[in-house]
C-alpha cells in the first residue's frame, strides 16, 4: 500500500537533490574572497549595532492564530468534498452550519479590526 | 439528524445560537453601555434554563449516541445555568468598577456554559474531550481578562499551560481506552470491558482520564495552579470558575466512571479514596496559614473537591451508587450557592489594584455592615458544615453515603478535616465581629441581591432539604 | 512487511533524535525546526498505519500552521537563545532518574504483563487511500457530526479569545 506514495517520496528526493546541487555548485564554482566588510550584515550602509534578532510585535501572533483556525477549517473541507455526493443535501446543511459559525468569528474579527495592520 | 437528536440538545443549541448572535450584537452596543450585553446574556441563560426545566423526565440519546439526555444531565445543566446567572450577576457591577467591562466577558461566559452543559450530556469520550476544551478555553481567557494586571496575566497563562497539559492527559487516556476496547462510546466501553477483554490498558487509560479531571476540579496532587489562578483572576471570574468548572468536571467524572468503568472499581476505588483523603487534608491544612481571602477560598475550594470526591469512592457498588451520586449532586448544589455568596462578599469589599483582600480588611464589618457580615457568617458556617446551612446537610448526606459503602475511615477524615477548617473559617467571622476597623464596601444592587439570595437559599433550603435530595436522587444516570 | 519494519525503524530513529534535538537545543528557533522535522516523521508514521488523511492534516496543521505560530511566539518573546542557566541544578538528574524508572516500567509491562493486554486487532481499514478517506468522511459527517459541529464553536471561541487578549480596545 505504501507504493502509492512512491511518487511523493521520489519527488521529495529529487527536490532535496536539486537543492543540494544548486548550493553545492555555487560552493564549488564560485570565487571565495572573504573580507570583513563582506561578512558584515547589510544595514543601509550604517554600521550594524545591537542584536540581529529583535522582538516582534504581538500583531503577528493574531495573524498566526487566525491562520491556524482557518487552516483547520480547510482541513475539514477535504473529506467533506470527497463524500459530498453521498451525503447529499444533508451534508451541505452540515457544512453550511459549520461555515456560518466560523463566519460569525470572521465578522467579529473584521469588526474588531483584527484584520487591519494598525 | 432527526427531531429526537435535536431535542436531546435543544437547550444547548439555543444557548449556542444565542451566544453567537450576542457576539455580533455586542459589536453594535456602545462601549459605555455593555450592561446591555450582560442583560442579554442573562436572558439567554434564563431562556435556556426554562427549556432545560421543560426537559425534566425526558430520557433519550442522540447524535448517534454521542450525547444523552437523562435526569442527571438535566439536573446538572440546570445547576450550571444557575451558576452562569449568578456569575453574570456578580460580574455586572464588578467589571465596570474594575475597568474590565467588555462585551466579550459575557459571550465567553456563555460559551463556557455551553461547554459545561455539553460535558454533562456527553456519552462519548470524544465529546467529553471537546466539551472540556470548550469550557476551558473561555475560562483561560477570562482569567487573563484584566490585561493591565500582571497577576491576571499570570493567572491566565498558568491556567492555560497547566490546563492544556491536563487535557493532554484526558486525550491520552481516551486513546488508551480506545486501544483497549476499540470504542470511545461510554456504553461501548462497558460492553467491551465486561466481555473480559484487557484490563491493563483500560486501567491506565481510566487513570489518565482521572488525572486530567483531577486537575479540572482541583484535587490534590493536581491542585498546584488553584491558589495562584484564583487569586490572580478577576474575582467575578474566580467565582464562576470555582463553581462551573467543578460542576462540569465532577459531572463528567461521575458519568464516565459510573457508566464506562464500573469494571475497574476494584482498582480505582483505592486511588479515589486516597485522592479524596489527601485533598481534604491538604486543602484544609494549608488554608489555615493564608491571610489573603482569595487564596484562603482557593484552598477551601480544593478541600471541597476532596469532599465531593468522596461520592466517587463507592462507585463500584451498585446499591450504594445511586445515593452516593445523589449526595454528590446535593453537595455540588450547596457548594455552588455558598461559593457564589462568599465570593460575592469578597467582591463587595475588594478595591482596585488588589486592595481589600486581606482577612484583616474585614475587621469591623459586623458593626458597620451587619447584613453583609451576617451573610458572610452564613457562608463560612456552610463551608465548615455547621447548622443552619446547606453545607451541613450536604456533608451529612455525603458521609452517610460513604459510611453505607463501608468507608468509615474516609468519613472520619472528612469530619476531622471539617473541624480543622472551622479554625480558618471562623477566624473570618471573629475578625468581622470582634476586631475594630473601618471597612468600606461597594453598594451595587445586583451584588447585594446575589449575596442576599444565596444566603437565603443556603439557610432556607437547609431547613427543608428533603425535596432537593429527592430531586438529586431522581437525577439518575441512564445508559442507552 | 519487512519493508514496513525497516521504514519504521528508520523513522523511529529519526523521530526520537529530532525530539531529543528539540529538547536539548539551546536555541529555541532550532528547537522549533527540530519539532517541524519531528511532526513530518510522525506524519509518515500515519501513512505507514494507513491513515493518509491524518498524515495530511499533521503536515498542514502541525508542521505548517502551528509551527508558524510557535516561531512567531518565540520571536515576539525575543528569547531565541536561552542562557545556559543553572536555575534548577537538580532537574536534570531527577528527570534522568524518572525517565529510567519509566523505561523500566514500560519494559516490564511490555515483556512481563503483555499477556494481560488484549490483542488489539487493526480495524478493517480500506487499503486504498481514496476509499479510506471516503470512509472517514462518511463517519465524520454522520456518526461524528456533533463533535464536528462543536469543533467550529471551539474555533470561534479560540478566535474571540485571541482577539480579546491581544487587540487594543478601540477608543
Amino acid at each position: 500500500m505504501l507504493l502509492e506514495y512512491i511518487a511523493i517520496a521520489v519527488m521529495i528526493a529529487v527536490a532535496t537533490l536539486i537543492a543540494f546541487i544548486a548550493i553545492g555548485l555555487g560552493e564549488l564554482l564560485g570565487p571565495k574572497k572573504k573580507s570583513e566588510a563582506k561578512s558584515m550584515p547589510y544595514e543601509s550602509g550604517m554600521n550594524p549595532y545591537g542584536e540581529g534578532t529583535r522582538r516582534m510585535p504581538v500583531r503577528f501572533y493574531l495573524v498566526a492564530v487566525l491562520f491556524i483556525l482557518f487552516d483547520i477549517e480547510v482541513v475539514f473541507f477535504l473529506p467533506w468534498a470527497i463524500v459530498f455526493r453521498q451525503l447529499g443535501i444533508f451534508g451541505l446543511i452540515e457544512m453550511i452550519i459549520f461555515i456560518v459559525i466560523l463566519l460569525v468569528g470572521y465578522v467579529y474579527a473584521w469588526k474588531k479590526g483584527a484584520l487591519e495592520w494598525e | 439528524m432527526t427531531q429526537l437528536d435535536f431535542q436531546t440538545l435543544l437547550p444547548l443549541t439555543i444557548l449556542t445560537v444565542w451566544a453567537c448572535v450576542l457576539l455580533i450584537v455586542d459589536l453594535f452596543i456602545p462601549k459605555n453601555r455593555k450592561g446591555i450585553t450582560a442583560v442579554l446574556a442573562a436572558l439567554g441563560l434564563a431562556v435556556t434554563l426554562s427549556f432545560t426545566i421543560l426537559q425534566i423526565g425526558r430520557e433519550n440519546s442522540g447524535y448517534s449516541g454521542m450525547v444523552v439526555l437523562d435526569g442527571f444531565s438535566t439536573f446538572v445543566n440546570a445547576l450550571i445555568l444557575v451558576s452562569g446567572l449568578l456569575g453574570i450577576a456578580l460580574a455586572y457591577g464588578y467589571v465596570k468598577r474594575m475597568g474590565l467591562e467588555r462585551g466579550e466577558y459575557y459571550t465567553l461566559l456563555l460559551f463556557s456554559v455551553v461547554g459545561m452543559m455539553l460535558m454533562a450530556q456527553a456519552a462519548d469520550l470524544i465529546v467529553v474531550f471537546i466539551a472540556l476544551e470548550l469550557l476551558s478555553i473561555p475560562l483561560y481567557v477570562l482569567a487573563a481578562f484584566s490585561r493591565t494586571s500582571a497577576e491576571s496575566e499570570e493567572a491566565g497563562i498558568k491556567y492555560f499551560l497547566l490546563g492544556a497539559f491536563a487535557t493532554g492527559f484526558v486525550v491520552y487516556g481516551t486513546a488508551l481506552v480506545f486501544g483497549a476496547t476499540g470504542t470511545t462510546s461510554l456504553v461501548g466501553i462497558v460492553g467491551s470491558a465486561s466481555n473480559g477483554t484487557s484490563s491493563l490498558l483500560l486501567t491506565i487509560g481510566a487513570a489518565l482520564i482521572l488525572v486530567g479531571f483531577g486537575f479540572k476540579v482541583a484535587a490534590v496532587p493536581f491542585h498546584m495552579w488553584t491558589p495562584d489562578v484564583y487569586q490572580g483572576a478577576p474575582t467575578s471570574v474566580t467565582a464562576f470558575m470555582a463553581a462551573g468548572a467543578k460542576i462540569a468536571g465532577f459531572a463528567a467524572l461521575l458519568r464516565v466512571f459510573a457508566t464506562a468503568f464500573p469494571t475497574l472499581a476494584t482498582d480505582l476505588t483505592d486511588i479515589l479514596w486516597a485522592l479524596s483523603a489527601v485533598t481534604m487534608i491538604l486543602g484544609n491544612v494549608v488554608a489555615i496559614s493564608q491571610t489573603n481571602i482569595k487564596r484562603m477560598l482557593a484552598y477551601s475550594s480544593i478541600a471541597h473537591a476532596g469532599y465531593i470526591l468522596m461520592a466517587f469512592v463507592p462507585y463500584g457498588n451498585k446499591d450504594i451508587m445511586p445515593i452516593s451520586i445523589a449526595a454528590g449532586l446535593f453537595y455540588l448544589v450547596s457548594y455552588v450557592f455558598t461559593n457564589f455568596g462568599a465570593w460575592g462578599v469578597v467582591i463587595a469589599l475588594e478595591k482596585s489594584e488588589g486592595k481589600g483582600l486581606e482577612i484583616g480588611d474585614y475587621a469591623g464589618l459586623g458593626r458597620k455592615y451587619p447584613a453583609l457580615a451576617a451573610a458572610m457568617t452564613v457562608f463560612m458556617l456552610s463551608l465548615i458544615g455547621l447548622p443552619p446551612t446547606l453545607g451541613l446537610v450536604g456533608k451529612f448526606y455525603l458521609f452517610r453515603a460513604v459510611i453505607a459503602g463501608g468507608y468509615t475511615g474516609l468519613a472520619i477524615i472528612g469530619v476531622v478535616t471539617s473541624l480543622v477548617s472551622a479554625y480558618y473559617y471562623l477566624r473570618v467571622v471573629v475578625t468581622m465581629y470582634m476586631k475594630d476597623g473601618e471597612p468600606t464596601t461597594e453598594r451595587e444592587p445586583m451584588l447585594d441581591f446575589t449575596t442576599a439570595f444565596t444566603a437565603i437559599v443556603t439557610v432556607v433550603v437547609s431547613l427543608v432539604p428533603q425535596w432537593l435530595f429527592l430531586l438529586a436522587s431522581n437525577a439518575v444516570l441512564k445508559l442507552f | 512487511m519487512t519493508v514496513d519494519l525497516i521504514l519504521f525503524l528508520i523513522l523511529a530513529l529519526v523521530s526520537v533524535s529530532t525530539a531529543l534535538g528539540m529538547l536539548l537545543s539551546r536555541n529555541t528557533v532550532y528547537s522549533a525546526l527540530f519539532l517541524v522535522l519531528n511532526f513530518v516523521t510522525v506524519a509518515v508514521f500515519y501513512l505507514l498505519l494507513g491513515a493518509p488523511f491524518i498524515a495530511m492534516a499533521q503536515v498542514t496543521v502541525y508542521a505548517g500552521a502551528i509551527m508558524v505560530l510557535f516561531l512567531f511566539v518565540i520571536m515576539l518573546l525575543g528569547t531565541e537563545v536561552l542562557p545556559a542557566s543553572n536555575i534548577l541544578p537538580w532537574q536534570k538528574p531527577l528527570a534522568g532518574g524518572l525517565a529510567a524508572v519509566l523505561a523500566v516500567e514500560a519494559i516490564y509491562l511490555l515483556l512481563v504483563r503483555a499477556r494481560s493486554v488484549a490483542q488489539v486487532t487493526s480495524p478493517d481499514v480500506a487499503i486504498n487511500s481514496m476509499d479510506n478517506l471516503r470512509e472517514m468522511g462518511k463517519v465524520l459527517f454522520s456518526t461524528y457530526l456533533l463533535p464536528f459541529e462543536v469543533t467550529s464553536i471551539l474555533l470561534l471561541v479560540a478566535m474571540v479569545g485571541a482577539i480579546v487578549l491581544t487587540k487594543k480596545e478601540k477608543a
